[in-house]
Formats: C-alpha cells, sequence, structure tokens
C-alpha cells in the first residue's frame, strides 16, 4: 500500500457502515426483496400443488360414493301364471314376458313384504312405494328368473336397486327439505327408508355393477355402469398399440438411423412436430371426414376412435423413440458394423432391443395421454347411448361402442344430480387406469435404464 | 370376405413363401450355406416381403379409392339436369342410408338377394322395416333413389368380391415371382433391406399424410361451406345464431373474442405461478423440495382434460359463483368466462412450468458466478441476468401454452357455457371455437347444411391460428437463442 491510499482512507469512510456486521438500510432492502422473490416462488409452488389436491379431493370426494348403490330386499313369490302362462318352462317363451310383467309383481310383493317384516307403511301410498325401486329392478329379476325358471313358483328374498333418490338419501344428496320440492320423492318416501333401514331392509353395498354394466337411461342412474365405455376405450387401445408402435417404430428408425440430410427430411421433422401441436378437436374433425364421411367407416365404432387416437398419438411415440434411439452409444453401432452386419442388421440386431425399454416406456406414456383423450371422440359418435356390449374384435372393433372419458362427458349432460356421482366415478376409474399404466412405465423405467 | 380374414390370409401366404424361399435357397446350393450370397433366411424374407408387401399397398390404395368411385358411379344415376348441387348432396345421403339400410335388413330378416330385387319403394310397410333395423328414411323414397341405392349396395358387394380375389392374385403373384428369383448369386439381403427401407419410409411419410389429410379435409369442407354461406357474413358479422330450419347468423367474431378471453384468463394464471414455480424450483429450492414437487405439479399435466372439465362444472363454477358473481352482482351463471380460464390455467402451470424449468437450467452456471460475483442476490441476478439470457425460451413456452389454450375443448365445453356472447363481464358464460365446433358436429350430422358445415371452417380457424402460434413460438426459439458452449 502506498502512503497516498493510507492516507485518503479516512475520508471515505463516514459513508461505510461502522461493521460488517451490521446492515445497512439499502442492504437491508435488497435483503427483503430476495426473501420476498423467494416466497414468491414458494407460493407459486404451494399453489399449483393445492390446486392438484382441491381437484384430486374433488373428483375423489364426489364419486366414492359411486361404488357403493343402495338395495332394498324383497320378498317376491314368483307367480308361474304371469311368468310362464304356458307352463312349460321354455327360457324362449318365457322371455316373452317383458319387464313390465315382472315391474307389476314388484309392485305387488314390494310393500306386502315391507308389512311381513313388520316395516309400517302408514301415510305412503301404494304406488309411491314401488316407486322406491329402480325402475331396472324388473330387469334384474327377470334376468335372474330367465337364468334358472326352477325359481318359478318359489318366493325368494331378492336384493332389488333402489330408486336413484332413496340412494341419494342414503348418501346425503337427498334431505328431508330436499325431498319436499321434489316431484320424484317425498319426505314420507324418505321416513319408510328409515324404517327399512332399522329393519335391516335397506342397505348400502359394494357396487361391482357400476364398473360391468352398460349405459343407462336419464330416469335411472342408480343402473348407470362403465362396461361399455370400458370395453370401447380396451379395443381402441388394442388399436393404438398396434398400429401406433410399429409404424412409430418404423418413421423414429428412419428419421434416426437412415435418412439423408435433404428437403424430404426436414419436411417430415417438421410435420412431427407441428402434429404434436395440433389441437385434438382437429384430429376429430379428420377422422369425421375422412374415416366416417370418405371411407364408409361406421360412426361411433372403436376402430374410427383407435384410427384417430393412432394418428394423434404418433408424434408422442416418434418423439421418445427418437430420444430412446439417440441414447444407445455410437459403438454398438460401430461394432456391429465392424464383425460384417449391415446397416439394418446393426440396427435391428442391436441398437433396437437396447433401446426397446426407453421405446416401451414412450409407447405407454403415449397410450396414457390417448386414453385420456375426449374431444375427438365427441365428434366421431362416440356420444351416442350404446346399452350393447360389442362383440369380440375384430367383428367388436365395428360395432358402436362408448369411451371412457366421453361417459364421463355424457354423464355430465344429464339432468339427475345422480350423474354427478356417476361421472366423478367414472373418473376414478379412469384415475386408477391412468396411474397404473403410469406406474408400469416408471418401473419399466427403473428395471431396464441404462446408462453408458 | 371381411378384411381381417383376408390380412390374415395374405400374412399366411407370406409366412408359406418364407418357408418355401428358405428352403428352396438351401436347396439350390445342395444344402450348403457358404454357397449363398445371403443368409438362407433372408431369402425367405425376400419371398415373404414380395408377397405381403404389395398386395397390402393394393389393399390401402383400395380402400382409399373404392367408396369414391362407387359414389361417382351412383351419383351419375341420380343426377337431373336442372338440379342443384345441395339437392343432390342430400339424395346421395339417402342412398348412402338405404343402402345400407338394405344390407341390414337382409341380415335380420333372412332375405335372398330376389327377394331384394323385389322390393320396391312402392311397398307400404318399407320404411317401417327400415326403420326396425335402425335406419331412419325421410317421407317419401323417390324410385330413382330407391334404384340407386340398390345399385350402390351391389356395386359395393362385387366391388368387395373383386378386391379379394385380385388381392390373393397379386400375394400369389408376388410369392411366385419372388421364388423364380431364388438362385445361390441372387442378393437376397440387399433386395430385402431395400425393401424394408423403403417401408421405414414409408412410415414415417405417414406424417405428412396425416397433415395433408388434416389440411384438405378442412379446405374441402370450408369451399363447399362457403358457397352455402358467404364468406364475408362469417369474417365480419358480429352476430352468431345459429338456426336449424335456416337463416342462421354465423359470425365468427363473438367465437374468437371468447377464446381469447378464455386464453387471456388462463394464461395470466399460468404464466406467473409457473414462471416463478419454474425459478424456485431451478434456483432455490433443495434437492429434497425438488425431487417432490416437480413430481407433483406435472401429475398436473398427465392428468385429461376431462377431468378438469368435470372441476371446472362441479366446483369451481358453482364457489365462483357463490362467493365472486352473486355477491358482486355480476352475474347468475356457474358457467363463465372466469371459471373456464381458472381450471385452464391450473391445467397449463405444468406446461409452462417445465418448459421453463428447463430453459433456466440450461442457461450456464458462469453467468450466475458473474453476476454473484459482482454482489448481486440471488433475486437480483434471476431478475437481470438469467431471466433477461431465457427471454426468448421463455416467451416460446408462453405462446406454445397459448396454443394449447386455444385448442382446448373439453374444459370449455363444461365450464364456459354455450352462449355466444361479446361481452367484457367475466363472470359470464360465453363459448369459444372449439365448443362450438363440439356442438355442430354431435348429435345427427348432415352434411349439407351450412349449419353443419361451419364447423369446417370454425376448425380450419382454429388449425390456422394455432399452427401460426406454434410456427412462432419455433422462430423466436430459434432465431433468438443463446448459444452457450
Amino acid at each position: 500500500m502506498t502512503d497516498a491510499t493510507a492516507h485518503n482512507a479516512p475520508a471515505a469512510a463516514p459513508a461505510r457502515p461502522k461493521s460488517l456486521l451490521t446492515q445497512d438500510a439499502r442492504t437491508k432492502r435488497r435483503n427483503a426483496a430476495e426473501k420476498r422473490f423467494r416466497t414468491y416462488g414458494a407460493v407459486a409452488i404451494c399453489l399449483a400443488i393445492a390446486a392438484l389436491v382441491m381437484l384430486l379431493t374433488s373428483v375423489l370426494g364426489n364419486g366414492a360414493s359411486s361404488f357403493f348403490q343402495t338395495y332394498a330386499k324383497i320378498e317376491v313369490t314368483l307367480d308361474p301364471e304371469v311368468l310362464d302362462p304356458k307352463g312349460n318352462r321354455d327360457p324362449a317363451e318365457m322371455s316373452k314376458i317383458t319387464t313390465i310383467g315382472y315391474g307389476n309383481l314388484m309392485k305387488q310383493a314390494f310393500p306386502a313384504s315391507l308389512q311381513a317384516a313388520g316395516v309400517s307403511t302408514e301415510g305412503v301410498p301404494e304406488k309411491e312405494i314401488g316407486d322406491m325401486l329402480s325402475k331396472e329392478a324388473p330387469a334384474q329379476l327377470r334376468n335372474r328368473v330367465l337364468n334358472n325358471p326352477d325359481l318359478l313358483g318359489e318366493t325368494i328374498s331378492f336384493w332389488a336397486l333402489a330408486n336413484g333418490r332413496i340412494d341419494g338419501y342414503l348418501k346425503d344428496r337427498v334431505t328431508m327439505t330436499s325431498a319436499e320440492r321434489d316431484g320424484n320423492v317425498s319426505p314420507e318416501q324418505l321416513q319408510l327408508a328409515d324404517r327399512m333401514m332399522e329393519a335391516d331392509l335397506l342397505e348400502k353395498r359394494f357396487n361391482w355393477d357400476f364398473i360391468t354394466f352398460p349405459d343407462a337411461s336419464e330416469l335411472r342412474p342408480e343402473a348407470a355402469g362403465l362396461g361399455v365405455a370400458i370395453i370401447g376405450s380396451a379395443y381402441m387401445m388394442l388399436i393404438v398399440l398396434f398400429l401406433a408402435l410399429p409404424i412409430g417404430v418404423a418413421a423414429s428408425i428412419y428419421l434416426e438411423e437412415f435418412a439423408p440430410q435433404n428437403r424430404l427430411t426436414d419436411l417430415i421433422e417438421v410435420n412431427i412436430s407441428n402434429l404434436a401441436a395440433v389441437p385434438s378437436i382437429v384430429f376429430g374433425i379428420l377422422g369425421l371426414a375422412v374415416f366416417i364421411n370418405y371411407a364408409g367407416l361406421p360412426a361411433s365404432a372403436p376402430i374410427v376412435g383407435g384410427l384417430v387416437l393412432t394418428l394423434m398419438t404418433l408424434p408422442t411415440i416418434i418423439i421418445s423413440t427418437r430420444a430412446a434411439l439417440k441414447a444407445v452409444p455410437p459403438s454398438i453401432r460401430d461394432a456391429a458394423l465392424g464383425v460384417g452386419a449391415s446397416k439394418m442388421q446393426s440396427v435391428f440386431h442391436h441398437v433396437l432391443p437396447l433401446a426397446m425399454p426407453g421405446i416401451l416406456t414412450g409407447t405407454i406414456l403415449g397410450l396414457a395421454q390417448a386414453l385420456g383423450e375426449t374431444a375427438p371422440l365427441l365428434l366421431i359418435g362416440m356420444v351416442a347411448f350404446v346399452r350393447d356390449y360389442p362383440s369380440w374384435p375384430v367383428d367388436g372393433l365395428f360395432e358402436p361402442a362408448s369411451a371412457l372419458p366421453v361417459q364421463v362427458y355424457n354423464f355430465t349432460t344429464r339432468g339427475d344430480p345422480a350423474f354427478v356421482e356417476r361421472a366423478s366415478g367414472a373418473i376414478i376409474v379412469l384415475l386408477v387406469f391412468l396411474l397404473c399404466m403410469n406406474l408400469l412405465a416408471i418401473y419399466l423405467r427403473r428395471k431396464f435404464e441404462r446408462r453408458w | 370376405m371381411s378384411i381381417g380374414l383376408l390380412l390374415l390370409i395374405v400374412v399366411g401366404l407370406g409366412v408359406i413363401g418364407y418357408i418355401l424361399g428358405r428352403r428352396r435357397a438351401l436347396a439350390s446350393v445342395a444344402g450348403d450355406p457358404r454357397k449363398l450370397h445371403s443368409l438362407p433366411s433372408q431369402y425367405g424374407q425376400s419371398v415373404f416381403l414380395f408377397t405381403v408387401v404389395p398386395a397390402l399397398l393394393l389393399l390401402i390404395v383400395w380402400l382409399l379409392a373404392a367408396p369414391s368411385v362407387i359414389d361417382g358411379q351412383v351419383r351419375g344415376t341420380v343426377t337431373t339436369d336442372g338440379v342443384s348441387q345441395s339437392e343432390i348432396d342430400l339424395k346421395m345421403a339417402d342412398v348412402g342410408r338405404i343402402s345400407d339400410g338394405l344390407g341390414a335388413l337382409m341380415a335380420a330378416n333372412d332375405m335372398s338377394e330376389d327377394d331384394l330385387t323385389a322390393l320396391t319403394p312402392g311397398d307400404s310397410d318399407l320404411r317401417g322395416q327400415l326403420a326396425a333395423v335402425g335406419v331412419a328414411v325421410g317421407a317419401d323414397v323417390e324410385p330413382a333413389v330407391f334404384e340407386a341405392a340398390k345399385h350402390k349396395r351391389s356395386l359395393t358387394n362385387s366391388a368387395g368380391l373383386i378386391r379379394t380375389v385380385l388381392i390373393l392374385l397379386v400375394a400369389l403373384a408376388g410369392l411366385a415371382y419372388a421364388m423364380t428369383r431364388i438362385r445361390p448369386d441372387f442378393r437376397a439381403r440387399n433386395v430385402s433391406e431395400a425393401v424394408v427401407k423403403a417401408l421405414l419410409l414409408g412410415s414415417s411419410l405417414i406424417a405428412i399424410l396425416t397433415t395433408v389429410g388434416i389440411v384438405l379435409s378442412l379446405i374441402f369442407e370450408t369451399m363447399h361451406f362457403f358457397r352455402l354461406y358467404p364468406a364475408k357474413d362469417f369474417f365480419l358479422s358480429l352476430t352468431w345464431n345459429p338456426q336449424f330450419r335456416g337463416g342462421s347468423d354465423l359470425g365468427v367474431w363473438p367465437l374468437i373474442w371468447g377464446t381469447l378471453y378464455v386464453s387471456f384468463i388462463a394464461l395470466l394464471v399460468a404464466v406467473p405461478i409457473g414462471l416463478l414455480a419454474a425459478i424456485y424450483l431451478a434456483e432455490y429450492a433443495t434437492k429434497r423440495v425438488r425431487s417432490v414437487a416437480k413430481p407433483l405439479i406435472e401429475i398436473l399435466a398427465g392428468i385429461p382434460t376431462i377431468v378438469y372439465g368435470l372441476f371446472a362444472l362441479i366446483t369451481v363454477g358453482p364457489m365462483l359463483r357463490d362467493y365472486f358473481a352473486q355477491p358482486l352482482g355480476l352475474g347468475n351463471s356457474s358457467s363463465s368466462v372466469m371459471t373456464a380460464g381458472l381450471v385452464m390455467g391450473i391445467m397449463l402451470i405444468p406446461f409452462v412450468s417445465s418448459l421453463s424449468d428447463d430453459i433456466i437450467n440450461s442457461v450456464p452456471q458462469s453467468m450466475r458466478d458473474g453476476s454473484y460475483g459482482l454482489g448481486a442476490t440471488k433475486s437480483e441476478s434471476i431478475k437481470q441476468v438469467i431471466l433477461p439470457a431465457a427471454l426468448p425460451g421463455v416467451v416460446g413456452a408462453v405462446l406454445l401454452a397459448a396454443s394449447r389454450a386455444i385448442g382446448e375443448t373439453m374444459i370449455v365445453v363444461l365450464g364456459a357455457g354455450a352462449a355466444a356472447k361479446l361481452s367484457m363481464n367475466p363472470f359470464e358464460a360465453m363459448t369459444t371455437v372449439t365448443v362450438k365446433i363440439v356442438s355442430q358436429l354431435t348429435g345427427d350430422t348432415e352434411f349439407a347444411s351450412p349449419e353443419t358445415l361451419v364447423a369446417f371452417a370454425l376448425g380450419l380457424t382454429l388449425f390456422v391460428f394455432t399452427l401460426g402460434l406454434n410456427v412462432l413460438a419455433l422462430y423466436i426459439v430459434r432465431k433468438y437463442r443463446e448459444q452457450y458452449e
């Protein structure tokens, strides 16, 4: 140090703080700004996670109850005079008796069996007692009788689906006050339901039918299920898997290993990245215009949905497959070429098997994305009301079906609040499928991932 | 014969060809593979490819071309002078449905071809019979239309037969040709690899085909629409009021306004939260926080949009209505621009945050160190050094998010409402382009009225919008990306 600086130093000193340990105003301000900024970031993350939690609790809270359904116990005598007038126990002839015949039988049997069990039906007209059962209940009974004609003439005790409003009462969706304003249910019926519960004639049970039953009409939310939708979604995933995986892998191999540097390759690359960003509904328009109107494929069939979803998933699969192929080190290719393999052999015998785990992971994630896609399916007629299960593939692929996410949309368009519960329940099923697929992808990645 | 069975037979022929080809190659050198140019299996492979590939290509071409050829033939029979194009389209739609119905009728009633030829539109119960198999036919069936339907059915049937025969012939011819070429000096490996390479190229061309299909179908139907409805009104009118009896106003502006308004609110939610979350994760979070928070935020990206739609419908919408709109006197509707925008914003958070996270992480450490060395605090270096360096990437991410928001369908279908309005009130129900595409195209669609065809014009508008945003985003990212090495 020179004398000059030593001499000048005290002159500048008064502006500085006494010690490094005490902060001046400006430092304090800067540190506060730092802290604030940091808090903003933490708050943003908390908001995002809070949104996720709210979303999941809303769906789970609304939908969990759809896996339980209210059933009423009823003693019914299967009168052969009504159900099999000719008396020869021929199922073909018995099937001519429609659900109306069974419905009348149940309407008579229900009040009687209540009284027999000691439940007072005072104040509730006979018709309203019958209305407490689902309109689907006669069909249930009919199926049971047709499967087992020997039951005729016997008195069986039978757990029949209760009406959606009674079900809602047990799930706290319908209350005494709301029943007063509701034309479909009366407070007296709810009181009777209370008495039936005390007598163990009414109970909530786990509802497998929700997963296996087909959709039901607006008037009987209690019987609506997801069977057809799950089958339709499964068929579409099958088509996507069989088309998108081979085509996507072939395209990626070409682009990654063989494509020369030219205009065509550039064009393909630009197209793939653009297709990945095209709104899904535009693919629906494509499906409607090309597959249905032009090629004449049947509307609302899984084949059309599968083709549309294939085109949508292709970019995803191509992008992840290319990443997997790129991750295989060049030394593997060089070694294969060095021992005399052709370029094609080096790719198919060495590079592709090593890239397979990555490809499969990408494919599963692409499938998961396709499974949740709704908008394009709305346009190709998957919203149609379908009650018949499609048959086995290949024929079943051309028959009308629904799809899980579209079924959710379908439920939301109906008036009865019971369908909100159904829609949320359907979403739970959808999310469970997605969760399984993602877990499988994570497992595959963990188990087979290699780092070179 | 069904297509599935045909495919199976062709592939079966291919497998037989593989076995025969391999055998023949070995036999030609008396069982000594060293004398062959290629491996025996490669001879088999070449036969397999020559059997299967031309036959399948023919099948694809046939499936694409046959409907329009048959359509053209039938169209000739219903065309008479002085009938407008749209009337012929209507008739053709009838022809299509009746011919389908006749097929279903035959299957349902065990009818023979002769019974079918005997059917005339004069039969009183024809309509009833068709309705019984699920085909609704309008009032009176013209004899000409009915004959055309029969004609179409017989053409379709004979086309199916010709197709089967032709494809099997092509497969067999390919098999025979490939077998004759097998000699010890035949370069089977080169040939089959060239074919495989061509197949790989063909698969990657599907991406181009898809784009072409989208563009062509949108443009053709949009032109069709503009023939029925003046383009000037579509682009300039401020009212959207479709009437299925005709005389509708189909101005696109209320829909575009709704779309942009919803997207704007969504970005207002997603960009700050997503960007701040990305900054926190990249710069502040400890490893443990990052390993928990990042996957949690990314779960949001994996949830299907229908789930968000339901969330908007049953939770967010009623909540906004009860706690904000009604107390403030701004509206009584649970579906509103705000509902859809808010929920869509949540959906876009992971999109913005993971893209920005990558971009922020790619800013080199030396720039941070330089800034700290000058005495800047962490937040100062982020605001004055890192963000400016990452800006082009962040802008690109925001534009991509905007294109997502504009094309999003299910959230707005369930959350935004269906009323086309030009209003500033965010608590009012408004509608978007995608909602109207869905509502005009679901249900019974007859492709002759402007009310249905307008969906294609809307689709084209949407496609152009999102494509433009994507191209712009890529351009900005490429042009302004700083290269750090």
